[in-house]
């Protein structure tokens, strides 16, 4: 069921493609305080949200397949073969298979999502997704109900990723959900960026996009989901328990164990740009019925 | 003539003090990039010339504990450029925690907090205050005043800055990352040569 979640944004504050190639003034309201409805006014500049370029958001990644540099997965991601592309869905579901990429999206709702992108290393991006709720794809494989947990990982390809042979961490790279997380609204899949095809070194040809927790829980170029019932690996957590938890919501109150998480730097802004505080669940306070009566700096 | 006799003869006309204006031109250049976003300061200028200029130092602090083993083995003295190698190093180091202070974090009480709480930022500020009696004493004035051997003494503080720079990186990446290693191995190896030096001759004897 698409359209569960809404921008506070409308058609007109759709960016026109000659203008988000360079720097753009267009404003966007605040994506996450829910559907106030209204289009943004100039009087809402300050507290507005202004997505990141598409160079910007093409430029300054993590993709450790490609290399730990920044600049390392817009040089290196050319190289990743995503067509054809297909995605191994098993575990708990009614219909389990390998689905051709077209064929899992066939019939889906694809929405623009404004999103808040904060990066456990205490940076930040404001990111125009194009996407699909997971929900929807969830729903077409058939959950079981046994299912407590999704289980996602992230194409090899030694030859063509380079960082893989590094072993900076133990690839393939695997993330996971909480069934209920992957169920809320905010949780998309997405296939696009600025309503063009998403770049390699941004998780294509599709990627997971749960905007409330940190940017490495949104795994990229995935080619399997599994339904458990047991909560999966996930790449961070093994390789630094201490520091990265299965949970990872962005949270300014529990600082990662080596700097603090209170403040961001929104990237693009050039070499004077001050820093931000960090938002609760990254400013999307909707989220927070999941974690009633979790202790939050205990599930990290 | 053996080889190293005809790069120290070569070396005895190439003056030092170019790599003093070659450093402070770097530095500008950087920082003109940053300012400008050009190449790799595109999106992130902050952390990106943080971290140029705190790699320049740990290469040049490295580069400073070559010098020794280079004449040992090679015969190559760059023993006339060692100062100007430390003294532009200190200086990278200068540039990189004023990064650090004002454009990252953004203010002294920041500043404070993170050298307290973060062992990583603790750590490197550890090395940039070892630095500072280095710096301060790198002039001919300062050796005849001290005397060789209590200025050599001091100076050995660098091995211990040098490590810690090298932890510093370390401590502040993430994943199983190669190059900081090698900066700590090279770093440990470098120090730990001169103490089998020390070993050997006192063996010797």
């Amino acid at each position: 069921m698409a359209y569960r979640w809404k921008n506070n944004l409308t058609q007109a504050d759709v960016t026109p493609k000659a203008a988000y190639l360079n720097r753009r003034q267009i404003l966007a309201g605040t994506a996450g305080l829910g559907a106030i409805g209204l289009a943004p006014r100039m009087a809402d500049a300050q507290a507005g949200l202004e997505p990141n370029t598409l160079e910007e958001i093409r430029s300054y990644n993590n993709f450790y397949e490609f290399g730990t540099g920044k600049a390392d997965p817009a040089a290196n991601a050319h190289r990743l073969v995503t067509s054809p592309w297909s995605i191994k869905v098993d575990g708990m579901v009614d219909r389990p298979g390998d689905y051709a990429l077209g064929d899992l999206l066939a019939g889906l709702t694809v929405e623009d999502r404004i999103y808040r992108f904060r990066c456990v290393e205490a940076w930040s991006m404001v990111i125009p997704w194009n996407g699909i709720e997971l929900a929807d794809i969830l729903n077409k494989v058939g959950v079981q109900s046994g299912a407590r947990y999704v289980a996602f990982e992230t194409v090899v390809q030694p030859e063509n990723m380079i960082g893989v042979q590094r072993r900076v961490l133990d690839f393939p790279y695997v993330e996971g959900l909480r069934i209920d997380e992957a169920m809320h609204p905010l949780t998309i899949m997405a296939t696009g960026i600025y309503g063009e095809p998403i770049a390699n070194q941004n998780g294509a040809p599709i990627r997971l996009v749960v905007p409330w927790k940190y940017g490495f829980k949104s795994i990229k170029s995935i080619v399997r989901i599994t339904l458990t019932d047991q909560e999966p690996p996930i790449s961070w957590n093994v390789a630094n328990p201490r520091e990265y938890g299965f949970y990872s919501n962005v949270n300014p109150n529990v600082d990662h164990p080596r700097w603090s998480q209170a403040t961001e730097r929104r990237v693009g802004g050039g070499l004077f740009a001050a820093r931000q505080d960090t938002l609760m669940f990254n400013g999307y306070p909707e989220v927070a019925p999941l974690y009633e009566g979790m202790d939050l700096s205990v599930f990290i | 003539m053996t080889v190293s006799a005809t790069i120290n003869g070569a070396l005895r006309k190439v003056p030092a003090w170019p790599l003093y204006i070659m450093a402070a031109a770097y530095t500008a250049w950087e920082f003109w990039r940053a300012l400008t976003q050009q190449g790799p300061y595109l999106v992130e200028p902050i952390n990106v010339l943080e971290r140029t200029y705190g790699e320049i130092a740990l290469i040049l602090l490295v580069a400073g504990l070559l010098v020794t083993p280079l004449r040992q083995w090679t015969g190559v003295n760059l023993i006339k450029f060692r100062r100007a190698i430390g003294l532009c190093a200190f200086f990278f180091v200068v540039a990189h925690f004023l990064v650090f202070a004002v454009l990252d974090v953004q203010s002294l009480g920041r500043v404070w907090t993170e050298t307290v709480k973060r062992p990583y930022v603790t750590v490197g500020m550890l090395a940039f205050v070892l630095l500072i009696p280095l710096a301060v004493t790198s002039n001919n004035l300062s050796i005849r005043k001290m005397g060789a051997g209590a200025w050599r003494q001091l100076h050995k503080l660098s091995y211990v800055a040098v490590i810690l720079g090298a932890l510093h990186y370390l401590w502040l990446s993430r994943g199983f990352q190669i190059e900081p290693l090698v900066y700590l191995a090279l770093s440990i190896g470098l120090v730990a040569l001169r103490y089998k030096h020390v070993v050997w001759r006192k063996q010797a004897a």
